[in-house]
């Protein structure tokens, strides 16, 4: 199978599932009990506001009709209107989501450039201490919830140490450069302004590894079991009897081969940095999406939740194609296997 | 039986395991004996004692006091009941229906039956499991009941990825083939013949996955759509106390560790368990 339809029959896939995820996503919307119309305009409003808010809605018709009237007006990015904040949910999405996607940039950086320096190193040094150490750590990694990492980080770093800030996306004298594409720290930088990019970072970094600690320990003992199997083969040993320095061994034979299941893991932990940042935007008080999506649960704002999950799902789906193109870059025995790719 | 010393010398060849089944039996019991062992049952609940709020972990209170006056330590105990129930329930909502589809689909590999239901399992894990279970949790009332019924709606596609894997290549096995030529039914085939030996991955990763549900679990009464306050949900209690960080540390800090201690220990049983049954492949 060329390249080019294995892109195809994956975008083909994800459209499938995204379908999919729309019904799902209409239906939570619609099994709660209670008329949305009334939800939305609240206990006290008359009758006849209800009523018209219902055909509005389409609440009148058949589920699959209002499911087609729902789709349609999210395929052209109209959510409806949040009960909280009282605008268009797409105008919300895109102020809050910059905030999110940066934080999750970052995090998902350190989960991939950390998790496979960790299991290098552990890999190299195999059952020495330094390797029991990153084992440890990545044990208790995976096993602790990402809110108790921002927690503990929180209290840690935050408020004893007091060597990071606790709060929000910048300090209250830094003025935020304008707005181009949302994230901070890019926008700071394409603007010049870097007293506010530093400042930025510097705000990140605490919920970023928060968010990328469970994540990093997973890739890093993943990195380290294919790193340890593959330097038994046959293939490194000449290579060691030819002489060749263990450092470019390492370097050159070693990692682009074991990379392919840790680069293929940081797909599906992207959906645990993104369900975690739920929790962690909450605790440092970031103003991203998932903040956003939890009031809108916590309210029943029924609009604003179901496009969150939306959006999220695109997102964890592009990643996944992406982590794809490049596994197959890494693995060319990937693209000529035939069947599901998995 | 016989096979049960050798089992054990397996899974006790790694001290881990063994450290996990013990964590895992010590929190066992102690959230099925909690109104015997925690120094104050009555604290459980709504209970108000303000000459003793906010006290620092110390001997009469092991673990401190929250801005109530109640003990963290039987509040743990008692919170541990919540993270067991919520693990047990979900596993035995999803193991069944979950793995029954997974037979069913690697059974009839290529069929349209193996496209529907691989199709919709992955609708299932397009989506982050947390996230799908936060958004029923939210349209239905936020309780512990409803939190266990939306983590089992997000949790059965894993067993049924996991098993498809397993009965497909078994499928083209000897003895299946023998089954079917000796005009075995369908049912039979799949339950008799391929479910037995599925059991040991199904094992491990129940195991496994009894953390990761009560993690989950945690996670949604954090945010305040799973266990509700006064019940001592452990997630509850890291939110509840993260209001008076840093000066009251411990009321949030010791349930979070709990948790971390319940989900290494399911974690290291079932790397021992996994351990277990891979050399008994060998």
């Amino acid at each position: 199978m060329s390249f080019f339809a294995f892109l195809v029959r994956r975008a083909i896939h994800s459209i499938f599932v995204l379908l999919g995820l729309s019904v799902v996503i209409f239906v939570i919307s619609r099994i709660m009990p209670g008329d949305p119309a009334r939800m939305a305009v609240g206990a006290r409003a008359p009758q006849w506001v209800v009523d018209n808010l219902r055909e509005q809605m389409h609440l009148d018709e058949p589920l699959y009709a209002q499911y087609y009237y729902w789709l349609r007006d999210a395929l052209h990015g109209d959510f409806g209107i949040s009960l909280v904040t009282r605008r268009p949910v797409a105008d919300d999405i895109k102020e809050f989501f910059p905030a999110t996607f940066e934080l999750a940039l970052l995090a998902g950086f350190i989960n991939g450039a950390g998790g496979i320096f960790l299991g290098t190193v552990s890999a190299r040094h195999k059952d020495k201490w330094i390797d029991n150490i990153v084992r440890v750590i990545s044990y208790l990694g995976v096993v602790t919830p990402s809110f108790v990492f921002a927690i503990l980080f929180l209290l840690l770093f935050g408020m004893a140490l007091k060597w990071m800030p606790t709060m929000g996306r910048l300090s209250p004298v830094v003025s935020r450069p304008p707005t181009i594409t949302g994230l901070i720290t890019i926008d700071s930088l394409l603007t010049g302004n870097l007293t506010a990019f530093l400042d930025a970072l510097w705000h990140l970094i605490l919920p970023a590894l928060a968010l990328a600690m469970g994540g990093l320990a997973q890739e890093a003992r993943i990195t380290r079991s294919t790193m340890s199997d593959n330097l038994t083969k046959d293939y490194i040993a000449s290579e060691r009897a030819l002489g060749i320095p263990e450092k470019a061994i390492m370097r050159k034979f070693l990692l682009k081969p074991s990379l392919i299941p840790t680069v293929s893991i940081l797909g599906l932990d992207f959906a645990a940095t993104l369900s975690s940042a739920f929790l962690v935007e909450l605790i440092f008080n970031w103003p991203g999406i998932s903040r956003y999506g939890i009031n809108a649960m916590l309210r029943k704002d029924l609009n604003a939740i179901a496009a969150v999950i939306l959006i999220l799902g695109v997102v964890f789906i592009v990643v996944n194609i992406l982590v794809d193109i490049v596994v197959t870059q890494l693995d060319p025995r990937i693209r000529l296997a035939p069947g599901r790719g998995e | 039986m016989e096979n049960l010393g050798r089992n054990w010398y397996k899974f006790s060849r790694n001290p881990m395991s063994i450290v996990g089944l013990c964590t895992v039996s010590l929190v066992v019991f102690l959230a099925v004996f909690a109104p015997l062992v925690a120094p104050y049952p009555q604290h459980a609940s709504a209970f108000v004692d303000f000459a003793n709020a906010s006290l620092a972990p110390g001997w009469r209170y092991p673990f401190g006091t929250d801005v109530m006056g109640r003990d963290i330590l039987s509040r743990v105990f008692f919170g541990f009941r919540f993270s067991l129930t919520m693990g047990v329930v979900v596993l035995t909502l999803v193991v069944p229906p979950g793995v029954t589809l997974g037979l069913i689909a690697g059974y009839n590999q290529g069929t349209w039956l193996d496209t529907v239901i691989m199709r919709i399992t992955d609708i299932f894990l397009a989506v982050p499991p947390l996230i799908l279970a936060l958004a029923i949790c939210s349209v239905l009332t936020p309780n512990l009941f409803n939190a266990m019924l939306a983590v089992s709606l997000m949790w059965w596609p894993w067993y049924t990825r996991l098993v498809y894997g397993l009965a497909s290549t078994l499928r083209n096995e000897f003895f299946v083939n023998s089954a079917e030529a000796l005009g075995a039914s369908k049912f039979h085939i799949i339950f008799r013949e391929i479910l037995p030996n599925c059991i040991s991955p199904i094992f491990t990763k129940m195991s496994l996955d009894m953390g990761w549900v009560i993690l989950i679990g945690s996670s949604l009464s954090f945010v305040g759509l799973g266990v509700q306050p006064p019940k001592p949900g452990l997630g509850t209690m890291v939110s509840d106390g993260a209001r008076y960080l840093p000066d009251q540390w411990w009321i949030s800090v010791f349930p979070a560790l709990a948790i971390v201690v319940v989900v290494l220990g399911f974690n290291l049983l079932g790397d021992g368990l996994r351990d277990m049954f891979a050399a008994e492949e060998v």
